[in-house]
């Protein structure tokens, strides 16, 4: 076994080390959020003020999808398998991930997905404009012929997370150190465990989903065409079945991050652990049989309208014991409130808010109104962004001094923590308002009630972009001259395996177990 | 739980990277392709990914030959295989799932009273042999449905039913494939290799006639990937169990070639028993066809 990384590219193109593939899935999601931001600053551009001022409505519609395509499959999953692949074997105490090359192989698909996905903007008729959620006939009828691109993109891309969940599932239940049992497992290790086997479950639906369009758009079958005997419909439930889970596959190992990031800055072990455990088994049950309340208004029998709305409220209850048990994990603790501590408890808030507005359009009747708004929008980006990408965000702060040895500077990343929260909350604060007011989502261009609020959100939005590109310049710097550090407990509250290794942590760690008592 | 003191970590690997790249050909390459274009860049890299599969199973099987292979790694090969099959199983449950929305809720939905609106005098059935396409537009329909459907022919027709012949070959196929299971874990291996070699041929003759039942459908019964949901749901639920029947008759013909040169022994038979999972994954999978798209129809 090589002691050290090998030199020059062939380091990250042939690599079976953890650590590189971790390191290759953050930059390349950092890469897919800067591409999938500015989407979103074109899309924010245009809605600047009513009217066409700068791309067309078709254009925008690819904006839209590409945006919501690249961040949700692009910046976020891989942001979290990669947080995954550097410290799950640290915090297991394992050398490795259980099968290294295919670790390799799940990575290097990615760049070719998305690569793919995104020329098909310079192709003709554009970019897939039909939506990240492809709902057909607009996906397969109505679609530009570039939609055979995407369909194959996704099947690739959903290869590359099938394999990596197996290894991430092969790795936690095999690769433990001695006396590691499944209960005094890191809560970062069981959300992954969990969200691992989410990804086994539904990836294979999504397949399932773009080869039905497939054939629909190519061979003459009739899944989604009524006329064949088919139904658009069946489409929108074979979506959701992967869909909604997909959201707790983005969200569940950001609560893993969140509850190793309160206890350390708060000096006090996680509270009520085995009950965040359960609650996330919970919340992955419930995951699958929540579906159609994406689908309250295509036209569902009462009974089923029923059923989805109180079924989809109990997820409130495990969400709430989460989100109680950070609140008790701080309350009472020696908390200090470095940049890490400022983004989870960021996420507490802001997330319970995106929570509390779930539990709003969950309400079937209330959600003849909410659906398709602007109201929808702000719901989902409160627990997309201010959840899934404030807790990462947070946890390369808290893990980078860990992994290259050196502090970043303090007082710029609480700069850019007040920047990005407040560049948030501006940007989609008021978008609740826009859609209870009737702003429709989805839109390049609005009445001229909407144009105050939207002037507020664009602005809002250009903020936080500019934070981001912040977040990038202080992540450099560290790694190239930030203060050094070396205590193996780069926190002085932090628990774990992890925090055993010496800091910067080796190339190779656990080659022997270590015993947990 | 790990007890070993040391995982083996395999060394830098180029394979990896030119499977990805195989497969990043074959997306580019099937989107121009079904769009028209050349099959050449799909060839291509179907072809540089067959190549490394090939080259990595052969290292896999070479390293563990060698030894290099502790107890826990295979465990994580085992588990590697289980959750595998787990994705296929959620495969298929899209498609069964599809099968029973349309028949139960989206069909009787097309053919109520609301619906007459627009498909006026269209009845839900199942098979479904008129489309709602065929009753507003007649002749002019873009989606004809079949002459004639797969469904049970009777009690008399039952020993020349294809599907009855299916079934009874997967079913023993099953067997075979367990009795050549239990043969190795015995050591025996000239019975292993008789009752795997007899699998594959059952696997082979399934295909067959496979084969000779989608012809059939084409050129006397009226019945295509065209013919409306039902020709869709039929030809894509059997199609893809056709798919990964082939999938595990080249899995267990190449156990069969490693048996013939004594790769497997009483200890150690997983690159076999990860393909014999997989052929009963199959088999089971085709017993829900049977009952759900043949019996039930």
């Amino acid at each position: 076994m090589a002691h050290g990384p090998a030199k020059g590219i062939g380091r990250w193109l042939f690599t079976t080390n953890h650590k590189d593939i971790g390191t290759l899935y953050l930059w390349f999601s950092f890469a897919m959020f800067l591409l999938g931001g500015s989407f979103a600053m074109i899309i924010r551009a245009e809605l600047f003020e009513p009217g066409m001022q700068i791309i067309r409505p078709e254009f925008f519609n690819q904006m839209t999808t590409m945006h919501g395509l690249v961040m949700v499959f692009g910046a976020i999953m891989p942001a979290f398998v990669g947080l995954a692949n550097w410290m799950i074997p640290m915090m297991i105490g394992a050398p490795d991930m259980a099968l290294p090359r295919m670790n390799n192989l799940s990575f290097w698909i990615l760049p070719f997905a998305f690569a793919l996905m995104a020329s098909t903007l310079f192709m003709e008729g554009g970019a897939p404009n039909f939506g990240w959620t492809f709902y057909a006939p607009l996906s397969t009828t109505y679609a530009p012929p570039t939609v055979n691109y995407f369909i194959f993109a996704v099947h690739i891309m959903g290869a590359s997370s099938i394999m990596g969940s197996i290894n991430i599932i092969a790795t936690v239940l095999n690769m433990r150190a001695p006396g590691m049992t499944l209960m005094k497992m890191p809560m970062f290790v069981w959300t992954w465990l969990i969200t691992a086997f989410l990804l086994i479950a539904v990836m294979p639906v999504l397949a399932g989903a773009v080869t039905m369009m497939l054939m629909d758009i190519n061979f003459g079958t009739s899944f989604f065409d009524a006329a064949g005997g088919g139904d658009p419909v069946l489409f929108q439930h074979v979506f959701w079945f992967f869909g909604h889970p997909e959201v707790y596959i983005i969200i569940l190992p950001a609560f893993g991050v969140i509850s190793h990031i309160i206890p350390t800055f708060s000096r006090k072990p996680l509270f009520g652990y085995s009950s965040m455990v359960y609650a996330t088994a919970s919340i992955a049950f419930l995951s699958f049989i929540v579906w159609a309340h994406h689908m309250f208004l295509v036209g569902m029998p009462i009974g089923g309208e029923l059923y989805f709305m109180y079924a989809t409220m109990l997820i409130a209850i495990p969400t709430a014991a989460k989100v109680f048990n950070w609140i008790s994990t701080m309350f009472r603790g020696s908390m200090t409130f470095e940049t890490p501590m400022l983004f989870a408890i960021a996420f507490v808030i802001l997330f319970t808010i995106g929570g509390f507005t779930g539990v709003m359009v969950a309400i079937a009747p209330a959600d003849v109104q909410y659906h398709d708004s602007y109201f929808v929008v702000a719901h989902f980006h409160y627990v997309m962004v201010a959840g899934a990408v404030f807790s990462g965000t947070a946890a390369v702060y808290y893990w980078l001094p860990k992994w290259c040895g050196r502090m970043y500077d303090e007082s710029m990343a609480k700069m850019q923590f007040w920047i990005s929260f407040v560049g948030f909350n501006v940007t989609f604060f008021p978008q609740h308002f826009l859609g209870l007011a009737g702003m429709p989502r989805r839109y390049a261009d609005y009445a001229l009630q909407f144009s105050d609020w939207n002037m507020v959100s664009s602005i809002g939005a250009f903020t936080y972009g500019a934070s981001q590109l912040l977040f990038l310049f202080i992540v450099i710097r560290t790694i190239r001259s930030g203060t050094p550090v070396s205590e193996p407990k780069v926190w002085e509250g932090a628990e774990g395996l992890e925090w055993t290794l010496p800091t910067p942590v080796p190339y190779h760690t656990f080659s022997t177990p270590p015993e947990v008592k | 739980m790990s007890t070993e003191s040391n995982y083996y970590v395999p060394e830098q690997s180029r394979l990896p990277i030119f499977a990805a790249t195989g497969l990043g050909f074959i997306a580019y390459g099937a989107g121009s392709w079904v769009q028209g274009g050349s099959p050449m860049f799909f060839l291509a890299g179907a072809l540089v990914l067959a190549f490394t599969l090939y080259s990595w199973f052969s290292l896999v099987i070479k390293e563990n030959m060698a030894g290099m292979n502790s107890d826990q790694l295979k465990r994580s090969y085992v588990w590697g295989m289980s959750w595998f099959i787990f994705s296929e199983v959620m495969f298929f449950a899209v498609f069964f799932g599809s099968l029973y929305y349309v028949r139960n809720l989206s069909l009787p939905w097309l053919g109520n009273e609301t619906n007459a609106l627009l498909w006026d005098g269209f009845e839900a059935a199942w098979p479904l042999m008129t489309t709602p396409d065929m009753v507003a537009n007649g002749e002019a329909a873009q989606f004809m449905g079949p002459d004639q459907n797969m469904s049970f022919p009777g009690w008399d027709k039952l020993f020349s039913w294809l599907p009855l012949w299916n079934t009874i070959i997967l079913m023993s196929s099953s067997v075979t494939v367990h009795i050549a299971h239990t043969a190795i874990k015995n050591n025996n291996r000239g019975k292993f290799n008789l009752w795997l070699g007899i699998t594959v041929l059952m696997g082979a003759i399934f295909l067959v006639l496979q084969a000779e039942e989608y012809i059939h459908a084409y050129q006397h019964m009226g019945l295509t990937l065209e013919s409306g949901i039902y020709g869709t749901t039929f030809f894509m639920l059997t199609g893809f169990h056709g798919a990964h029947v082939t999938m595990g008759t080249i899995m267990l013909l190449i156990q069969f070639l490693r048996g013939l040169k004594g790769h497997f022994n009483s200890e150690d038979q997983f690159g076999f028993e990860a393909a014999s999972w997989y052929w009963h994954f199959v088999d089971v999978v085709w017993v829900g066809l049977f009952i759900f798209v043949y019996i039930l129809a």
